[in-house]
């Protein structure tokens, strides 16, 4: 490597190494080890599987998968729908109009997190207090404490409402790009706006969609933050845990004081690898090869 | 779609064209709710539902000027500091990852050297990673280097979570800047680094300015870091004291999280509203689940 490629892309390559590499092999490395508040950074040894096989034979980990797919799948689900739904509305209607919505919808990805949440802790809170109750007992929802009887219900609408923005976001630029001719020959032919959507726009779309699911799918799994602000996996005992939550509470961040790296790293392993796996596919998938060729200008 | 289109003959209005907006009204409306109550509740003293209890006032608002008075405040850091603390953490991120993203950009869109597809694909590999997961294992790096608990060591990570998508951005900004002008430098005998500042920084000021907001709010609204990362109260940022206020149990002062909430959140809708069109052109591409 020249020495003008490297300064250039010496500080990129440092923080991508500190921050990204070690840490990838810290995580694997640090599963295989007994590293905790107890032990010390320094009196650790190595255990070789035996964190492993204290996850996989731990009375809570079951329910914490079946916590974690029932979240990500109905995250998911309405993220997707809801952007999509938004994208094809908004670019339906007038421009201006349209970009409005998507800006407001755009409001909870902006705000920190932390005020976000605390709109919907309050929002949820029991009577008199929530707007929740206020707005749901017209249509025959008993007033509730809804972070204690339905914590799913915040935890899902929270992740829910901040998610759909990126499928909207990604849906609309691709919605925009399909060439207005199509639309209009549709229109002349006599098809209905469902039939137009369903023949022509949907079809258009499918890669977009893929990749929103996949990235979805894997961001959901590794992303906690939310559940964190609002229910903290509660209420009671890891009612709405999931796995990425309970590698972050065993390892930085829990009530007993003894924080188990080691233990908390074999969790977050799994995601870790899964994030690899998943990232490396969805480059092969979406063509990388045309984003990475040569420069076509060289003059040097 | 450009050139000779000929205008949509203007429909005989049907009441079915209003149903799109409808439902946006409606599905919206939750969003708007939510921000809007947010804004009022903090001028009431008490709010039950969406009915205001009492008289309009600004006593919420007083841990701006008399935070003595407000007892969920006692032992808790000043808001100025605070608000000081969180605003250097997210410029300096900002900076950071706008510096290290258009060197990295540059180089990558200009330059041939081994190793730059392996190091593209990383990229693009990276910004699609979900970085939370090695938050374990960055405490450990932290804690090596002396960095735990102290700001600087927040903004590197935060930088270096950030720098993929800044490095693939500005890697596409530099690709639209002609080449001729940089070429004339370099043959009058400039220097690479001098070419790049002097000539070729000043083409993407656009690029610049979006990717610089973009980070700021990134790292003005971050959570987990500093709540990770910086456990002693003179280093909280207002996110982690938002945190704390809230984390107190049942009988939260909801009139005074709200004006706080509102405080907090109040620049970042400013420059969202001024910078729109910026952050929306790099955004699709920013957003992390």
């Amino acid at each position: 490597m020249n020495s003008t490629a490297l300064l250039f892309m010496g500080p990129a390559a440092l923080l991508v190494i500190l921050f990204f590499f070690v840490p990838v092999v810290i995580t694997l490395g640090l599963s295989l080890t007994d590293a905790a508040t107890a032990t010390g950074l320094s009196n650790w040894k190595w255990i070789g599987l035996d964190n492993y096989d204290q996850i996989a034979r731990g009375s809570f980990t079951m329910l914490i998968i079946r916590n974690t797919i029932f979240y990500v799948l109905v995250t998911l689900a309405f993220n997707v729908v809801v952007g999509l739904g938004i994208a094809l509305l908004s670019t339906h209607v007038e421009a201006k109009a349209g970009g409005f919505f998507r800006a407001l919808w755009l409001l909870p990805r902006i705000s920190p997190s932390a005020v976000y949440a605390i709109m919907w802790v309050w929002a949820a809170a029991a009577p008199p207090f929530g707007i929740m109750n206020d707005v749901l007992s017209p249509v025959g929802v008993a007033p509730r404490d809804w972070l204690n009887t339905d914590p799913w219900v915040i935890v899902i609408l929270v992740n829910g409402f901040v998610g759909a923005s990126l499928g909207m976001l990604v849906f609309t630029s691709a919605i925009n790009s399909i060439p207005e001719d199509l639309f209009r020959a549709a229109r002349v032919d006599g098809a209905s706006a469902w039939q137009i959507v369903r023949r022509i726009t949907l079809p258009l779309i499918r890669w977009p969609v893929l990749f929103v699911l996949v990235y979805q799918t894997m961001s959901l799994m590794a992303s906690y933050e939310y559940i964190l602000l609002t229910t903290n996996g509660g209420p009671g005992l890891y009612t709405t845990e999931v796995w990425s939550l309970w590698a972050f509470h065993t390892a930085l961040s829990n009530y007993y004081g003894n924080l188990e790296f080691g233990l908390g790293a074999a969790m977050a392993a799994g995601l870790v690898v899964i994030g690899l796996v998943v990232s490396f596919t969805m480059l092969r998938l979406f063509r990388f090869d045309e984003l990475v060729s040569d420069p076509r200008v060289e003059i040097t | 779609m450009t050139g000779t289109t000929l205008p949509a003959p203007r429909a005989p209005f049907r009441p079915q064209t209003l149903i799109p907006y409808a439902v946006l009204v409606l599905a919206t409306l939750p969003i708007l709710v939510l921000y809007v109550w947010l804004t009022y509740s903090s001028f009431f003293p008490r709010i039950e539902g969406f009915r205001p209890v009492g008289p309009f006032t600004l006593e919420n608002w007083r841990f701006l000027w008399d935070p003595g008075s407000v007892d969920q405040l006692r032992n808790k850091p000043a808001i100025i500091p605070l608000t000081i603390n969180t605003f250097l953490f997210a410029i300096s991120t900002s900076v950071v990852v706008v510096l290290i993203s258009s060197m990295a950009g540059y180089a990558l869109s200009r330059l041939p050297f081994p190793g730059r597809r392996m190091f593209l694909g990383g990229v693009l590999l990276l910004h699609s990673f979900p970085s939370v997961t090695l938050l374990i294992a960055t405490f450990i790096v932290l804690r090596q280097l002396g960095l735990y608990d102290r700001l600087l060591g927040v903004i590197l990570v935060k930088a270096a979570f950030e720098l993929p998508f800044g490095v693939w951005i500005m890697k596409g900004f530099f690709d639209t800047v002609p080449w001729e002008l940089e070429m004339a430098a370099l043959v009058d005998g400039a220097s690479r680094l001098r070419t790049w500042w002097r000539i070729v920084m000043p083409l993407v000021k656009p690029g610049l300015l979006a990717l610089g907001i973009l980070t700021f709010v990134q790292g003005w609204n971050e959570f987990i870091l500093p709540f990770v990362f910086m456990p002693s109260g003179s280093q909280q940022t207002l996110s982690t004291f938002v945190r704390a206020i809230l984390g107190e149990g049942r009988f939260v002062d909801y009139g005074l999280l709200t004006a706080v909430g509102l405080y907090y959140v109040a620049p970042v809708l400013v420059l969202f509203v001024v910078a729109q069109d910026q952050l929306m052109r790099v955004y699709a591409g920013g957003v992390k689940g």
